[in-house]
């Protein structure tokens, strides 16, 4: 868990530099090496680990938009990952999808940048173990702004009344981009929503990883014995603004500093330490995990750049006949980088 | 742009446009904004900045993340009098509230055979060329334009948006108002030269329906929409150095289309090329290219498309580079019919 944790937010504080660059001194989105939104996941690494550590390969996980802690707990391809995010050819998705899209089958990862829209396609995961007569199970993330989400709701109930092994996992960082909790949510509880579809729904209050740790565990494994789904709901702090770039006028500068404040990562530390794992131990699984992340950032930058016709493409695996591309019948002049 | 005179001033698209919004709500109670992040924010793409300060939260507001349930509150409040505006904040989302739009916003006045009326905006930013991906990139001019009962504008200047807002917002039917973000003047998106222009200080319409020649040429009608407009313009000014006078008409809305203006400009210069930055099939395109063939075919002498070839818009920039038509793409498709 602890290496997921500071792996992610190493990885993260890396692709934090990366993105700026070229973006300086005026912000300009669609410029540098890595463009198009970033959203970073900074102070929810617990939630990731947390449960991700119980889960196998053969075990689904559908992340929301802001998806890396998720997918380095879950074991993505790192390297891969990374070069997607660059838009390189050898990206998970060979540079189609970028951040928010990331596919990787090998560990049953997948995400969406849609809202909530993650969530019936983890029932659907949770479905064909079922059929299958499986024990995988299926993990859906989600933000506290998409429990308000006819995809979420709908999502409840259809894997209630079949019985489904999913877990429902709400980060609760206590802001929809700009929309406080409070404001656009009547219930401070989210995991209360599993009341309704008469599910367990489970609340971990302080973002600590050994808790979380636990509560998804009994989740997982009712998840793993087919005795159906649950809905488990996290507070994690959101330490950055929504996506790069935001300027986060809307936060009050007290609700800023409580998020930097509270760090699941030092509060493991201290946990760890009680346990008897001494300082040089964690220093040196952070200096592992670093050079993993550096050298997953250097080989994908070193990766080539997709061809412009790489654009046509991939539209199906099994492509019409007589339509094995979609490359217009013109001269197309654009594609350079 | 003989719509309207007086004293202008030179305004960002987005401002623009909330010059509109701002004054329509000073004007009448009933007209209202909801949407996600158009409060505190003031609209991820500066579509409501300063709003939220003159009118209030109940007048400027934050939604859950709910468009099934906000969009089609809006088609509730249309249907009660209100004039409510609801934000898409992006138009890639509108499938978690197809049904809302398309079966109930798009058909209520037709299935109340006209007992029913729906008098709201549905905003939604547009486009790409920020890599951002397939489902943050998508214009779907052509998806809102296909089902029958809304009404489609897209700005492609300060001018046209404050024009085309007043228009929508005092409309009687369901319009839907689909700004580019790259033409919105934001900070962190920068816009081509263009989009910023002399906006009258007083309250205008523009027409639906009206499309707008932003350039006259002779001898190719190049027909476009929003961001394209600016490259069109673009193109047009290298073709002129290469004696090739191309004619720029800039269609303002899809639903009512203009095809007088564009059959007009084709009778005159008889060769057709049409921009879009949709997905090429089954789409604005092939509909304008369809049009100018019932009305003028005899007057046609080459016709090109330049759009999205069918592939989701890919997030790497070379691949996206390639896919979404720019001004080397417009020239050359024009050149192909010289």
């Amino acid at each position: 868990m602890y290496e997921n944790m500071v792996t992610a937010r190493h990885y993260e504080e890396r692709l934090q530099e990366e993105y700026l660059e070229g973006k300086q001194p005026a912000f300009d989105i669609s410029a540098g090496p890595i463009p198009g939104e970033l959203h970073l996941a900074a102070g929810q690494e617990a939630a990731a680990a947390g449960v991700c550590q119980h889960l196998r390969d053969d075990d689904a996980v559908t992340a929301p938009h802001r998806p890396h802690h998720v997918a380095i707990a879950k074991g993505v391809d790192l390297q891969r990952m990374t070069a997607e995010i660059f838009g390189r050819q050898t990206g998970l998705g060979k540079g189609k999808g970028g951040h928010m899209h990331l596919f990787d089958p090998e560990v049953h990862f997948a995400c969406s940048g849609i809202i909530a829209e993650g969530c019936p396609p983890a029932a659907g995961a949770g479905l064909a173990a079922k059929k299958r007569n499986e024990d995988s199970v299926a993990v859906a993330y989600l933000g506290e702004g998409a429990i308000d989400q006819g995809a979420f709701l709908e999502s409840l109930n259809f894997a209630a009344v079949f019985d489904l092994p999913v877990v429902f996992v709400i980060e609760d960082n206590d802001w929809a981009i700009s929309m406080p909790k409070e404001r656009v949510t009547d219930v401070e509880n989210g995991a209360n929503r599993a009341d309704g579809f008469e599910m367990p729904g489970v609340r971990v209050d302080a973002d600590d990883a050994v808790e979380i740790y636990e509560v998804a565990g009994e989740a997982i494994g009712r998840a793993r014995d087919r005795n159906g789904p649950t809905v488990l709901e996290v507070q994690v702090h959101r330490r950055m603004g929504h996506f790069m770039g935001d300027p986060q006028t809307y936060r009050p500068e007290a609700d800023q500093d409580a998020a930097l404040a509270r760090d699941s990562i030092e509060r493991l530390e201290a946990d760890l330490r009680d346990y008897g794992v001494d300082d040089e131990t964690m220093e040196s699984i952070r200096e592992e995990s670093h050079e993993r992340v550096e050298a997953a950032i250097a080989w994908a930058k070193e990766q080539p750049k997709p061809d412009p016709a790489d654009a046509y493409e991939d539209m199906f695996v099994n492509p019409p006949s007589g339509v094995t591309d979609s490359e217009p019948d013109f001269d197309v002049a654009g594609g350079d980088d | 742009m003989s719509d309207a005179s007086g004293e202008t001033r030179d305004l960002t698209m987005s401002r623009a446009m909330v010059s509109a919004i701002a004054h329509e709500m000073r004007e009448n109670d009933e007209v209202f904004y909801m949407g996600e992040d158009v409060a505190d924010y003031g609209g991820i793409f500066d579509s409501t900045e300063g709003l939220r300060e003159e009118f209030g939260y109940d007048r400027v507001m934050d939604v859950p993340i709910s468009e099934t349930a906000y969009l089609g509150a809006a088609v509730g409040a249309a249907q009660e009098g209100m004039r409510p505006i609801a934000e898409l904040m992006f138009v890639d989302f509108f499938g978690v509230a197809m049904d809302q739009i398309y079966n109930q916003m798009a058909k209520n006045t037709y299935m109340s055979g006209g007992n029913v009326s729906v008098p709201m905006v549905l905003t939604a930013a547009v486009g790409g060329t920020y890599n951002d991906a397939a489902q943050h990139s998508q214009t779907l001019y052509g998806t809102f334009a296909h089902v029958p009962g809304l009404k489609v504008v897209v700005p492609s200047t300060a001018y046209e948006a404050k024009g085309l807002m007043h228009n929508a917002i005092r409309d009687d039917d369901p319009v839907l108002y689909m700004f580019h973000k790259r033409l919105m003047g934001i900070g962190w998106l920068p816009a081509p030269d263009g989009p910023k222009t002399p906006v009258p200080q007083t309250d205008y319409t523009i027409p639906f329906g009206s499309a707008d020649v932003k350039r006259d040429g002779d001898d190719v009608t190049i027909v476009t929409l929003g961001l394209h407009v600016h490259r069109a313009l673009e193109a047009a000014a290298d073709l002129a150095d290469d004696g090739i006078d191309a004619e720029v008409v800039d269609l303002r809305s899809l639903v009512p289309l203009d095809t007088d203006t564009i059959v007009e400009s084709v009778e005159k210069t008889g060769n057709l090329v049409v921009v879009d930055e949709d997905y090429r099939s089954y789409g604005v395109t092939g509909e304008i290219v369809a049009s100018v063939a019932d009305e003028a075919l005899a007057a046609l002498d080459s016709v090109e498309r330049v759009a999205l070839p069918d592939v989701p818009i890919p997030y790497s920039r070379p691949m996206e580079n390639e896919v979404v038509p720019d001004v080397d793409d417009i020239a050359a498709a024009v050149r192909r019919t010289q």
